[in-house]
């Protein structure tokens, strides 16, 4: 919030502008598992990153981290130089879940009156910010209708749509395009598109891994550790093959191999940094505690 | 009220645009609304039949049960909509967005409080004229327990919602946690008539003060301080089941 909280990490970033999250050290330890281990990666304002992996590896995990609404968890995440889950975050990171959360039995309407509510929005504003993102979703025609009477794919439009509500900054979103047939996937990522030119930047997760090429750059996971934090065309130059799921299935036993018997150990991720360039990459360097101001609003 | 609108743990327009949001969803479900209404009736119209040649048991018992009907009826309703708030997402999505938590247990409350009244309403005028009720105090009196005990079952449910994984496990807090105090409040027996221990329990559970100030209006014109103290206590119980179960809100 204070400009001297924020000029730490300007310094540091190298296009001139904070990024838009950055995670250092991120842990999730629940029970006895160990969900996430040792990650590290920054996510450039205005960009589309893919959050790719098997189903399982951690991307709702990690995703909840940057919400801030994940117990558990160990070392740093910042989003729009706040720490994660900040009262100042609430009106400018959007957040839609895996499973659309919205009402069933109320109309799209409703449900987007009544969250605009929840955001602080009143009279003429709440108005705009509800026919704006209906225009945005494309879901004029369905504005009356109960819920829980659309298809899949309206279902989480309106998801979408609610986290639309306040113009957010960051919008993290969690499988938005499962299960999606083809042309409604290809509409939502114009959306996405519509929504990075105009300066906000999406975390999108995904297992399907050629949604790889509508991404900026991409965060590869397996078994709740990063393999790669950079863009499509470094990963494919890295690994030396034709596709994200190539790479991927290259990624994987590379990893393997060079961490030894202890892959799992905490400090893998870390150790490997240096070795590959495709992790830590969009890192501000050199990693510091500075890079993480002390946040009076956390 | 303050100044600093940060200072408050809710915030006004939120609660009353949840409350509209809740009250919303109910009026989609006709039947639930009838179910809730017409319950604690019905139950009533069955208790006049069974003690018809006994009057004077009725006159006891009617106005009793006026502490447990509503509070049973409001429970199962309360647990179970609040659970689908949480099981849904939707709660933790509230909770991403500038919403406090007593907002949303607020709101739930206004709402839920609305169709409360509106049950203590029916039930009292039922009793009251087509029964033929005959209470030594006012019948407002005794439609004001009705909503304390609607209240306190409101709040019970919300509370519990956080314990219970789905709505078996909601519904199954019903004989686990209504049950005993509906068995000790002194309906089926007279709690100076019951053992020590059972007695002692008895003065820990809230329905046990909304019986004995229904028992209150039975036999007594005008308010009693019995009657105050007792509608205190459940009115304390309430709002500190309220602020438990915003509590069982996490982030």
């Amino acid at each position: 919030m204070s400009p001297e909280s924020a000029r730490p990490s300007e310094r540091r970033a190298t296009a001139g502008e904070p990024l838009a999250v950055s995670a250092y050290g991120l842990g999730v330890t629940r029970g006895r598992t160990q969900l996430l281990s040792d990650i590290s990666f920054g996510v450039p304002r205005g960009t589309i990153v893919g959050l790719l992996g098997p189903s399982g590896c951690g991307k709702t995990t990690l995703l909840r981290c940057v919400m801030g609404i994940q117990g558990g968890t160990t070392g740093h995440v910042q989003v729009l130089c706040h720490s994660a889950g900040a009262k100042a975050l609430r009106t400018r990171v959007g957040y839609v879940t895996q499973a659309p959360s919205v009402y069933a039995d109320l109309t799209v309407l409703e449900n987007l009156q009544y969250f605009s509510a929840a955001l602080g929005l009143r009279g003429w504003r709440r108005e705009n910010a509800v026919v704006r993102v209906i225009k945005e979703v494309d879901l004029a025609e369905y504005a009356d209708r109960p819920v829980k009477r659309l298809s899949g794919g309206q279902y989480s439009r309106v998801s979408l749509a609610v986290a639309l509500l306040g113009t957010p900054d960051l919008l993290v979103m969690d499988e938005p395009t499962v299960g999606l047939d083809p042309l409604v996937r290809r509409e939502l990522w114009s959306v996405f598109r519509r929504l990075a030119e105009g300066g906000t930047t999406l975390m999108v997760s995904s297992h399907v891994m050629d949604e790889a090429d509508r991404c900026d750059r991409l965060l590869l996971m397996r078994e709740g550790q990063l393999l790669a934090s950079c863009n499509r065309a470094e990963l494919l130059a890295h690994t030396g093959s034709g596709s994200v799921e190539e790479a991927f299935a290259r990624l994987v036993p590379r990893k393997e191999s060079a961490c030894g018997p202890a892959r799992r150990g905490r400090g893998a991720a870390l150790g490997e940094a240096g070795s590959s360039p495709l992790l830590g990459e969009a890192l501000p360097e050199p990693l510091s505690l500075s890079f993480f101001p002390e946040e009076p609003c956390s | 009220m303050k100044s600093s609108r940060r200072q408050l743990p809710f915030t006004l327009s939120v609660t009353l645009s949840t409350a509209r949001r809740v009250l919303r969803q109910l009026s989609r479900d006709r039947g639930s609304i009838v179910l809730m209404l017409g319950i604690p009736c019905m139950l009533m119209v069955l208790l006049k039949l069974m003690f018809d040649h006994t009057n004077s048991t009725f006159e006891r018992v009617g106005p009793q049960v006026f502490g447990v009907f509503p509070l049973i009826v409001m429970y199962l309703v309360a647990s179970v909509s609040m659970l689908r708030e949480r099981t849904s997402g939707t709660a933790e999505r509230l909770l991403t967005l500038p919403v406090q938590r007593l907002d949303i247990i607020l709101g739930y409350s206004l709402a839920f409080g609305f169709l409360a009244l509106l049950q203590a309403l029916a039930s009292t005028l039922l009793v009251v004229w087509p029964l033929g009720l005959d209470t030594k105090g006012p019948a407002y009196l005794l439609m004001a327990i009705a909503m304390l005990g609607a209240l306190l079952g409101l709040a019970l449910g919300l509370l519990v919602s956080a314990f219970a994984r789905n709505e078996f496990q909601a519904v199954q807090f019903l004989p686990a946690g209504v049950l005993p105090q509906f068995l000790l409040c002194g309906l089926f027996l007279p709690r100076s008539e019951m053992h020590g221990a059972l007695d002692g329990l008895s003065q820990v559970m809230p329905m046990t003060y909304a019986v004995q100030a229904a028992g209150e209006v039975a036999r007594h014109g005008g308010i009693t301080g019995i009657f105050v103290r007792d509608a205190i206590v459940v009115l304390l119980c309430v709002i500190a089941v309220l602020v438990a179960s915003a509590a069982t809100l996490k982030r």
